[in-house]
Parts: structure tokens; sequence; C-alpha cells
């Protein structure tokens, strides 16, 4: 499999193996960035996978005031879920429970398209009949009255169909902080990248999964042939230098914009360089038979 | 492209229905079945070609010239294109438009955008009385769109407005606003007696000096609020001033409590 060195860091000759999604975007403003981020960091909570959490979801970008239809400082967040239904019932959770409830919050559509996601016009029954709509040009808004003034939600927001989930790249290092530092740098890298999130933990995952487990009804376990303390008792997947293994899983809104993602990690992994990060960089898949879209690393490089 | 040019020739005896001098009903029409189009409103016949000069070009952009107040639904109807009115014009310009621009270079009588439901209008002296609202046994009155007044209004501006937005730049009569059902009325100097009566939804701004409000009105507080900065933005794009004039702390009138009370006027504070 492995067929590939670039300035001293092997790369597999496989590819990522990504899966079609539904997904949408947000603007939330706030009074200052700080708030803007809070409200956006809280929405964006328990939704690293949709295995578990219903959706996958975190922050875009930080816009400046004069990127917000509101001219205060704002967070372009990303919602990804594996149907409309889902993804339209964790919106109304997570902006009703998360973002109405912020201190000087609003919240609006961050993507345009004719299909639409009910935003506004789902939360504005919390306004107990004393909401106001404000219909300007094509744009439609709610008011909500709060206990600090009001909260002002769009309708609507835009759904896309074409969006990917699973992008990723699997990074492995001699040691764990070695690897969690060529992770970190990775992860730096992709936020950077427009339309994409990487949505665990600091953008890093340490637990891999594979499909299935010895249990019944476990749908996911973990990735043993990955698993540096396992190296003897199963089939590794691992080389005898590697330490440990941290994964980042990418969704975007487009294909192109996982695969630039993917590029823009690939590209700041070899320019940290093998001493101090990566040893070796794979990729997961499922053989190419379930998702529809294959990243092969080869094609990313720098 | 050069526009289409209806020339008036003198001021006619009669008042005229100008709705079919609109682009999407000019389209095609070869200049001598354009100057057979009538516009009487009296048993004398009258055709363009008896009132105008007509000047062939670009249908999608009309322009009628030396207009005056006798020149009754300029505009009326109005779908889409451009139609600029150097002049004066009468009753109903710009009734139940749906879309395209609408420019009077002058004076508007009555009923100026009454019912309309998108586009926008552009008067550049005084609109008269009823702008952007019903007419008898009409149950709404302007129902989309912008109308933007850079002079002085009438009385009962936005007579039962269900959506869209008028900005009038200078005074405006009594009743402004009145039975609103919902939409947007910015005025940026004084208003007359009663604004926003019997009101049920919608949102009214004024300017300083305007006359007290019915006690039917009750005082939420000052506030700087979200929305009018959205309001603001949108506006802003029509009226610089008015743009201006929704900035900042703004006290609330929730009204009127004679009727619904989900209606709101808004009065600067000056902070």
């Amino acid at each position: 499999m492995r067929a590939l060195a670039v300035k001293g860091i092997r790369i597999d000759d496989t590819f990522a193996e990504a899966f079609g999604m539904r997904a949408t975007a947000l603007i939330i403003t706030a009074d200052s960035a700080r708030w803007a981020r809070q409200a956006a960091t809280t929405m964006t909570g328990f939704a690293t996978s949709v295995i578990g959490c219903g959706c996958e979801a975190g922050i875009d970008r930080e816009l400046a005031p004069k990127e917000t239809p509101d001219g205060r400082p704002g967070v372009r967040v990303l919602v990804f879920a594996v149907s409309t239904a889902e993804l339209q019932k964790q919106l109304q959770a997570r902006v009703g429970q998360c973002v109405l409830t912020s201190p000087g919050s609003a919240c609006y559509a961050g993507i345009s398209a004719e299909e639409t996601l009910r935003l506004g016009d789902a939360l504005r029954y919390f306004g107990d009949g004393w909401q106001i709509s404000k219909r300007l040009g094509s744009k439609r808004y709610w008011r909500l009255p709060v206990m600090d003034g009001e909260f002002v939600c769009e309708a609507t927001t835009g759904l896309t169909k074409a969006a990917v989930g699973g992008g990723n790249l699997l990074i492995m290092g001699r040691t764990a902080r070695a690897t969690r530092l060529a992770a970190e740098t990775a992860a730096a890298a992709i936020a950077a990248v427009p339309d994409v999130i990487v949505p665990f933990p600091g953008g890093i995952a340490r637990s891999g999964s594979k499909v299935g487990s010895k249990y019944k009804g476990v749908a996911a376990s973990t990735n043993d042939a990955y698993c540096p303390t396992l190296r003897g008792a199963v089939q590794t997947a691992l080389d005898d230098d590697i330490g440990a293994v941290l994964e980042i899983v990418i969704d975007g809104l487009t294909s192109a914009a996982v695969a630039d993602a993917m590029r823009a990690g690939l590209a700041a992994l070899v320019r940290l360089g093998p001493k101090r990060g990566a040893l070796r960089i794979g990729a997961g898949n499922y053989g190419g038979k379930l998702g529809p879209h294959h990243y092969r690393l080869r094609d990313l490089l720098p | 492209m050069r526009p289409l040019v209806l020339s008036l020739r003198r001021r006619p005896d009669q008042r005229l229905d100008m709705s079919p001098l609109v682009p999407h009903r000019l389209a095609g029409k070869s200049a001598a079945e354009i100057g057979r189009i009538a516009l009487q409103t009296t048993r004398v016949p009258l055709a363009v070609a008896d009132i105008f000069d007509l000047r062939m070009g670009d249908p999608t952009h009309v322009r009628i010239e030396g207009s005056c107040d006798r020149l009754d639904q300029v505009g009326a109807g109005l779908t889409d294109g451009e139609l600029v009115v150097e002049g004066d014009v009468g009753a109903q310009a710009g009734r139940l438009m749906t879309g395209g621009r609408l420019t009077v270079r002058g004076h508007a009588g009555p009923w100026a955008g009454s019912a309309m439901r998108g586009g926008v209008i552009e008067i550049l002296r005084t609109a008269g009385d009823r702008l952007g609202g019903p007419f008898g046994g009409e149950t709404v009155g302007m129902r989309g769109g912008v109308i933007v007044v850079r002079g002085g209004a009438g009385e009962r501006v936005a007579d039962r407005m269900r959506r869209g937005m008028i900005v009038v730049e200078g005074t405006c009569g009594a009743y402004a606003g009145s039975r609103m059902i919902a939409g947007t009325l910015v005025v940026l100097r004084r208003s007359g007696a009663l604004p926003g009566y019997l009101m049920k939804r919608g949102t009214v701004v004024l300017g300083a000096g305007s006359n007290e409000l019915s006690p039917t009105f009750i005082d939420c507080g000052a506030h700087e609020l979200v929305a009018m900065r959205l309001l603001s933005d949108f506006v802003r794009g029509y009226s610089r001033p008015a743009g201006a004039c929704l900035r900042g702390r703004l006290r609330r009138y929730a009204g009127d409590m004679a009727v619904l009370g989900k209606g709101e006027i808004f009065v600067g504070t000056g902070t």
C-alpha cells in the first residue's frame, strides 16, 4: 500500500472515502465577537459525529462586522446531517436552545439555496403572539421579544444536498506529543479553508472507529488496526516506529471544499516535517464501496 | 438604448387614463399602434397621437415629458421596466404596480402607489393623500415594494398597508399609518395628528417634532434594536437620511391599543 514519500513523510497510497450529506450554514451575530463565538460554540457542542449526536457542526470562520447582515461581529457555522428531516430537527433544537438563549444574539441564513430549512419560521412561536415578521426585499425576518430586547432570526436558511462528510487524514507519529502537534498543525491549516469544518474536539479525533463490533447492536467500535497498544494482538496497520495515531475528519459544503481542506492539511504536515510531526499519513476508507466520494492522497499532495 | 419618449404637447382638456402606457403594454407595438391607444376618460375620444409627440425607442424604458397633474394612473399596473415622468402626475400613479421602477420628477396626486405589490416608486417632490392606500371597497392597501417621497405627503399615508416600505423624507399629514396591517412607514420630519391611528401591526418611524400620539399608544421605553439595523441597511439603498434616522436609540410605543395593539411607533431619542 505504501508507495510514496514526501520530504521524509511516508504517504499511504490510499484514499479517504466520504459520503453525501445534507448541510446548511448560519451566521450568528452578537454585540461582541466574544458573544457571537460563545453562541456558536454552544450551538455546535456535542456535534462531532452523526452516529451519536444527530449532526456534525462546527465554526467555519469568524466574520467581521462588515460581513454580517446587521453589521455586528459574527461567526459562520456549518451543520451537517444524514437527512433533511434530521437536519431540520437539529437546527431547530440547537438554535432554539443555544443561540436564542445567548445574550444579544441574532441568527441569519449563511447560505442561499433554492431549497430551504425553517429557521425563524420554526422558532417564532416562542414569541407567544408578540413575534413580529419583517420582510425586507426578498428576505423575511422574525423579531422575538426576549428579556434583553429582541432576538432577530431570518425565517429560513438554505439547504444544500451537495455536501460531503467524512473526508479524513490519519496522522501517524513517533510519539503522542509529536502526533498531536502534527494534527494541531493540520487542523489549523484546514480551519483557514472556507466551507469546511472539522467537527471533533479541536478538529482532532483520537478514537477512530471501524464498522461493527463483536458485541451485538454496537454499530462502530475502536479501529484496532490503528491502536498502537494492540500492535501484536491484532492485524495491525502500524509500522514499528508509529507510537500514536490521530484522525482529522472533514465535512464540507462541496466535494471541492473537502479536497481543498485535505490538500491544506497535507501541505501543513509536509511543511512541519517528520522530525517534529508525522512520520506517516494515511486515510480511512471502507474499500470504496460505501461512499461515493474518494480523495486519493497522492492527488492532493503539495 | 434610447428610451421611448412621449412628450405632452399641451395640458389636456380632460383627465387622461395613462395606464396603457407602461412598458409591458407597449412592447411589440409600432408607432402607429401606440398613437392609436385611447386615453380619454370622458365621451370625447383622445388617443396618444392627439396629445403626445412620440419618439420610438426601447419600450422597457419609457419617458413621459412635460407631464401635468391631469395625467392619472401613470405607471399603473407596471410589471417591469422603467417609467420616468418629467413633471407632475395626477391620481393613482403606480397603482397596483407589481414590479419595475416609476420615477416622478414632480408632484404626485392622491393614491400614488395605491395597493401596489412590488417595484419601486420614487417621487421627487410631494405626494397627495392616501399614499399607498386602498381604493374604496378594497380591504388592503400596499402589499409590497418600496415608495420613496423626497418631499412631503398628504393625509393617511400607508393606510391599510400590508407589506413593503414607504419613506417620506419630508412632513406628512394626519393619520399616517392609519389602519396599518403590517409593513414599514418612515417619516423623517413632522407628522400630523394621530399617527398610527387604529393600526393593528406594522412599524411606523417618526421624525422629530411629530404631533402627540394617541393615548392608545403605550410607551415601551427607548431601545437600540438589531431589527432597526436591518431596516436601516435596507432603506439606506433608497434614502440615505432614512437609513441614518433608524440608527441609534429609538423610543418604542406599542399600539394602537384601541384595536389589536401589536403595531409599533418609533420616535428618535437623539442619542
